[in-house]
């Protein structure tokens, strides 16, 4: 437990004078520690506490991990815009299904809009934009940016098909075709992005991977139906309704248990900019969602609080983007957790 | 723009292997490859002269990283990054020297330790396992390299990496680092940090051999009374599956800035992969559900 004890260590003394040879800020020799008060304890072994505030021990506060050099608002937009394009493919295929033709050509141009852009984030943010094509060199399981750039790949044609044949009226069965190849892979392309970020040392992203995927899908449906609120009559927006309920609950539920069950890493979910964009995205996903089934009578309304449903999905992304940054710049959410798994296996 | 070579290969890699005690360079698909080589850096003898940090960035043309002050002891290149392969670190720490007098002040503890840290060449490594290019590649020697012909600058090895070891150079967009001197291993020398390094702090051989002398080096420690001596990267059977480059510290690894018990994160990738598949299936039955469900809605 020496990485303890040594900051106890200190060439300052305290004498009837005051305190004596306080170096401000230069009283940590082996780097700066920060107390969690609370948890991590150290015992002595007959069970007395010899630390009373938890501590840890880095090098001089650096971060034990590389940040990620990704970008805002490239990647952060990139996984906002992929699930709204994910999303509003199943809602498009579910209009053209149930005769909804206004919310079908919302949909279906929406996703291919978004879905374009969203490689435009990914492509722009390449240190070598020029070398993108080099994603489709191999396929590797074991790389999500791989498989989101072949999942991309055989998304982004379907879903220009199947938007141009909805809004032109022509070819119909290349059309029809083209939307059901779009509205299985769609799923897939709102969901990938969070083993993406999971993928990683960064301990905010790893630590919440099970619960990760169903916030995504959440907040992609949320978008998809912010989207038809936004832009569909009212005749037609029925399932964007029914579709922002269930987008909110599993956003807002799934980011509960994900913050509860993982302890310390989620601490940059509730503090700092990251904290910010989270609660920014919970209240406005929570308005939205009030003005969705209250103002179900109002275009006005609706259109409204379908912006809110937009914006509240933008704002968990971003929100989970810098949170994620955070949690990699801070050592002690690297330390401290790892520190907790050697001792529970003593 | 260069043609683009598509090749689509099967790799052994979530079929359990992604665990454990392995050979990577069979793995990689190298049958009859030469020994695994590594590092063993015994840090109890470095002295700080930083011939390694230098050696690494003649040999291979590595830019400035910044000619700064740091106030960090005698630390002026801060950690390892896209233009530094080697990093020494500095500590300073009120402690005793085992067995030995510092001669300070009287009664005063007071210890230096240095160490040289480096790319650990991972049995199991993120980096490699996430990049999609196929730019970071395994070896013959089971290290690890990026081909910067290659590498797209995606960034995706960089928070993968459990040591914060790679990065990418801003002015190149490319990531970069440690080769473990491939060029010079491919002709039969050791890599520029090791030939430079005038107490033999850092050593290069067969990672078998390597891992035998630090035993005996971390037994001789224990001996001698240094009982906080430990070797860090030598078990094959943690989160990484061992290090290629492991390390003989004086003090717990936080201190030198290592990750205590770090894990490949691709480890989970099979339980990520299952949680996605979910989540889009019920992403499916959310819209299926709010077609059926509109009219109470409505």
């Amino acid at each position: 437990m020496s990485e303890f004890q040594q900051l106890e260590h200190s060439s300052s003394d305290v004498t009837k004078d005051g305190l004596r040879g306080v170096r401000p800020d230069r009283d940590a020799p082996t780097g700066v520690a920060t107390g969690r008060p609370g948890r991590l304890r150290t015992r002595q072994r007959d069970g007395a506490p010899t630390v009373p505030d938890a501590k840890f021990t880095s090098y001089y506060g650096m971060p034990v991990i590389n940040s990620p050099v990704w970008s805002s608002p490239d990647i952060p937009g990139y996984l906002f815009l992929g699930g709204l394009a994910g999303a509003a493919s199943l809602l498009g295929a579910g209009a053209q299904a149930t005769g909804r033709p206004v919310l079908e050509r919302v949909s279906k141009g929406g996703a291919f809009g978004a879905g374009v852009l969203s490689l435009v984030g990914l492509v722009h943010d390449l240190g070598r934009p020029s070398r993108f094509l080099h994603m489709l060199r191999m396929f590797k399981i074991t790389s999500p940016m791989s498989v989101g750039s072949w999942l991309l790949s055989g998304y982004l044609p379907a879903t220009g098909i199947a938007a141009a044949s909805s809004l032109t009226g022509r070819a119909p069965k290349i059309g029809t075709m083209a939307t059901a190849a779009s509205a299985l892979l769609g799923p897939a392309v709102a969901s990938y992005t969070a083993a993406l970020i999971s993928d990683t040392a960064v301990p905010a992203w790893h630590d919440g991977y099970p619960e990760m995927p169903f916030v995504f899908v959440g907040s992609a449906a949320a978008a998809a139906s912010g989207l038809g609120l936004l832009a569909a009559p009212l005749v037609d927006s029925g399932p964007a309704r029914a579709m922002a309920m269930f987008g909110v609950g599993t956003e807002l539920v799934s980011f509960q248990l994900m913050e509860r069950r993982i302890g310390i890493t989620a601490e940059p979910y509730s503090r700092g900019r990251g904290g910010a964009y989270v609660r920014a995205g919970k209240i406005l996903s929570l308005l939205g969602l009030a003005g969705a089934l209250l103002g179900r009578r109002s275009r006005g309304g609706s259109a409204l609080s379908g912006a809110a449903l937009l914006a509240s999905s933008a704002a968990t992304r971003w929100g989970i983007f810098h949170a994620g940054k955070q949690s990699a710049n801070d050592p002690k959410y690297t330390v401290i957790p790892q520190r907790e798994r050697i001792e529970s296996r003593r | 723009m260069a043609p683009v070579d598509i090749t689509i290969r099967r790799r052994p890699d979530l079929d359990g292997s992604l665990l454990g005690d392995t050979d990577p360079a069979t793995q990689g698909g190298y049958p009859g490859h030469p020994p695994r080589m590594g590092f063993f850096t015994d840090t109890s003898v470095c002295i700080g002269c930083k011939a390694c940090e230098v050696a690494c960035k003649e040999w291979n043309a590595i830019p400035e990283d910044g000619l700064v002050f740091t106030g960090m002891s005698m630390d002026n290149s801060q950690g390892l990054g896209a233009s530094t392969w080697r990093h020494v670190a500095f500590i300073e720490q009120r402690k005793p020297l085992a067995a030995q007098d510092p001669g300070v002040q009287p009664g005063g503890d007071f210890r230096w330790l240095m160490a040289s840290d480096v790319c650990k060449h991972c049995t199991h490594a993120a980096c490699l396992d996430v990049c999609p290019t196929g730019s970071l590649f395994r070896t013959e020697f089971g290290t690890v390299v990026v081909q910067e012909d290659i590498c797209n600058g995606c960034g995706y090895c960089i928070p993968a990496c459990p040591y914060g070891v790679i990065d990418q150079r801003k002015e190149d967009g490319r990531a970069w680092k440690c080769t473990l001197c491939y060029d010079r291993l491919s002709v039969g020398q050791e890599p520029a940090c090791a030939k430079s390094c005038p107490t033999n702090s850092i050593q290069f051989g067969p990672l078998d051999e390597l891992r035998e002398r630090a035993d005996a080096r971390l037994a001789q420690l224990h001996e001698a009374g240094t009982t906080d001596a430990q070797l860090y990267g030598r078990d094959p059977n943690d989160g990484v599956g061992g290090d290629g480059a492991f390390f003989l510290l004086l003090d717990a690894p936080e201190v030198y800035g290592l990750p205590p018990d770090p894990v490949v994160t691709t480890r989970d990738l099979p339980s990520m992969w299952k949680h996605v598949a979910a989540a889009a299936v019920t992403l499916v039955g959310g819209a299926l559900a709010a077609f059926a469900a509109e009219r109470w809605i409505s």
